[in-house]
């Protein structure tokens, strides 16, 4: 454990200040399945979580994973995995029941190339499956977007209170240039105003009704129901729990809107862009689920140029297309599988500045 | 009713002492089932709520239900029930038991649910030797979807996907779950039994009570197979369906004690 605190100051990699995150959020019960690259993850709670009275359980597959965690979600008990985009595939099936049967977790997604076994470089390229809904049946869950290791153990506290407070998986999508870098950070503490009961919890009927946790609907017209139900829940995260970053957006003629690793490295762009007089800023969204639409919408209008930069062929942009109506500003630069460098981002603000070198 | 109005009034006797012999367990909704005539479901289902009874575990229980004609687990057991994804109720049961491991855990599986899709699930949790009970209705077909063959399809039967009958060459054998899993180490208790004669349901009930036994001794893993009639996807009357587990069923699938780390083996 590589985690070290000096006074209150911590040194940490991003995957193990989504562990300090979790722990300090109530978390005591982690399973997951080995894939890189966000091993750092399991093997830390391997070794904390027994000392803290936890579980730590090694599944035989995702597949099984994910049931070990709806099984302890329904238990009333804060819970957690974590993987990279094949073994998140092999989740859907378990996060569609748990959105279906509304049951809290949390799941990190340290997210590799593809499709298929693709590589192990950082990429972004699973956004549309985290905020689309990636299994069957049409339903969203709270995804945040760290670029940063102090985030990383902020947004994982906030991913269970948000996931408790709408009976909803929720997610961190990160990557692994913020998986492994290692940063200092000061820790917050928790606030338990956060943690939210759970009398729905399947605990055994002593001194009550039989409870069930279910998805399936059959009588009448109780699924259409559920899924309004689902919507509202969905319609009233939107309403409340948009968080996005604006940075040096003053007096900016240049909007770009960049989440994660990408975002990092676009900021590193604008201080340069700044300097030489371009005047760039950097919108980024904390959450993309919801997806901060109106901020968007609001800059598209007032800004001369949007640019888009993604670790993917071209997301997120389509979010950013459908926020606005002001197409003719979006531009997008993407480096699927790569990280995008601050030159080659700087290059594209003084094209759309106007400056030819 | 008319003869009874009739029947001229009898002299009083002195009463008898009368004792309750039969009666629903406390674990079972009262409630229609809504399984076919003949099916053994809610045979089962009693069994598993006498031994709940019997163990006094009704307010600490949770039950998983599996997808299939199983998952109407939670209309008629009178306990908590989480409702897993198709095949998965082994590992869901293990994240319930893994957090509250001071209650009664059990899963209620088909053969399409545990012997195909779930045998990942199953397998694994038996090896781990999670201290959480199977009960595993194995009918030799998919009831819920219409009869399509399983994995436990006897060679020769008919089904929708089977037209022909099951060929060996083609589709595989019968798979044996109560003896694969009786293999694995962290397994304390493996039986098959059947439900198609008083005398069998006798022997299925110290069956479930043998596995329910294991668990709240802490003993491990325990599986009890439940060789069950499907007489609408059979294409049979109740008690042709009957024979044919008698007679067909048992031949494949012999019954029997198949491990039982503190008794004996029949």
């Amino acid at each position: 454990m590589s985690a070290q605190s000096t006074q209150e100051q911590v040194f940490a990699k991003g995957n193990e200040a989504i562990c300090l995150g979790a722990i300090a959020a109530g978390c005591r019960h982690y399973y997951g399945y080995p894939i890189t690259p966000q091993n750092d993850i399991p093997e830390y709670m391997s070794a904390r979580l027994p000392e803290l009275g936890g579980t730590f359980l090694q599944a035989e597959s995702e597949v099984a994973t994910i049931n070990f965690i709806l099984g302890t979600a329904a238990s009333g008990k804060r819970v957690m995995t974590s993987s990279s985009g094949p073994g998140i595939s092999l989740m859907q099936e378990g996060l569609s029941y748990m959105a279906g049967s509304e049951l809290p977790c949390v799941v990190v997604n340290i997210c590799r190339s593809g499709p298929g076994l693709g590589g192990i470089a950082a990429s972004q390229g699973d956004y549309l499956q985290a905020v689309k809904c990636g299994g069957h049946g049409g339903y969203k869950m709270p995804v945040l977007a760290p670029h940063s290791v102090e985030e990383m153990y902020s947004l994982t506290m906030l991913a269970f209170d948000l996931a408790d407070r709408y009976r909803s998986p929720a997610m961190i999508l990160g990557d692994a240039v913020v998986g492994q870098m290692k940063e200092p950070f000061l820790p917050t503490s928790y606030d338990p105003a956060g943690i939210t009961q759970k009398p729905w919890a399947t605990t055994g009927c002593a001194g009550r009704q039989p409870q069930i946790v279910k998805s399936l609907f059959l009588k009448d017209d109780a699924i259409e129901r559920h899924n309004w139900k689902l919507w509202q829940k969905y319609e009233e995260m939107k309403a409340r729990e948009v968080r996005h970053e604006e940075y040096r957006l003053e007096g900016a003629r240049i909007g770009v809107v960049a989440f994660g690793t990408a975002a990092r490295v676009v900021k590193t762009a604008v201080q340069w862009a700044r300097a030489e007089g371009i005047a760039a800023g950097l919108l980024r969204p904390i959450t993309l689920f919801p997806f901060p639409e109106k901020a968007i919408d609001g800059w598209a209008r007032r800004l001369d140029h949007l640019l888009v930069v993604e670790m993917n062929t071209g997301q997120m942009v389509e979010d950013v297309r459908a926020a606005t109506s002001a197409h003719d500003k979006i531009r997008f630069h993407g480096r699927p599988c790569a990280i995008p460098t601050p030159e080659e981002i700087l290059k594209q603000l003084r094209t759309l500045a106007g400056r030819h070198a | 009713m008319s003869d009874v109005a009739k029947s001229p009034s009898q002299p009083a006797k002195p009463a008898k002492p009368v004792s309750k012999v039969f009666t629903r367990p406390r674990s079972l909704v009262d409630t229609a089932n809504t399984f076919c005539p003949g099916c053994h479901h809610g045979t089962a289902h009693r069994l598993v709520a006498e031994a709940i009874d019997h163990f006094e575990v009704r307010e600490k229980a949770v039950g998983v239900a599996c997808v299939g004609c199983g998952v109407f687990l939670y209309d008629y057991l009178d306990v908590d029930v989480v409702e897993a994804p198709h095949g998965r109720a082994p590992a869901v049961a293990t994240g319930v038991k893994r957090a509250q491991p001071e209650k009664f855990v059990f899963t209620y599986q088909g053969d399409g649910d545990l012997a195909a899709i779930g045998t990942s699930e199953v397998i694994h949790a038996a090896n781990r030797g999670e201290n959480l009970t199977v009960i595993f209705v194995n009918n030799a077909i998919y009831g819920m979807t219409g009869g399509q063959m399983a994995p436990t399809t006897l060679l020769g039967q008919r089904t929708t996907t089977s037209p022909a009958g099951r060929s060996g060459p083609n589709d595989g054998l019968p798979i044996k779950m109560a003896e694969l899993l009786a293999g694995l180490d962290g397994v304390a208790f493996s039986a098959r039994v059947a439900m198609s004669t008083p005398a069998q349901i006798k022997k299925a009930r110290q069956a479930v009570r043998r596995a329910f036994e294991t668990q709240l001794a802490g003993e491990g893993f325990s599986v009890v197979e439940l060789l069950s009639t499907c007489p609408t996807n059979w294409g049979m009357k109740p008690q042709e369906s009957q024979r044919y587990v008698l007679e067909e069923m048992t031949k494949v699938f012999p019954l029997g004690i198949y491990k039982d780390r503190k008794g004996t083996a029949e």
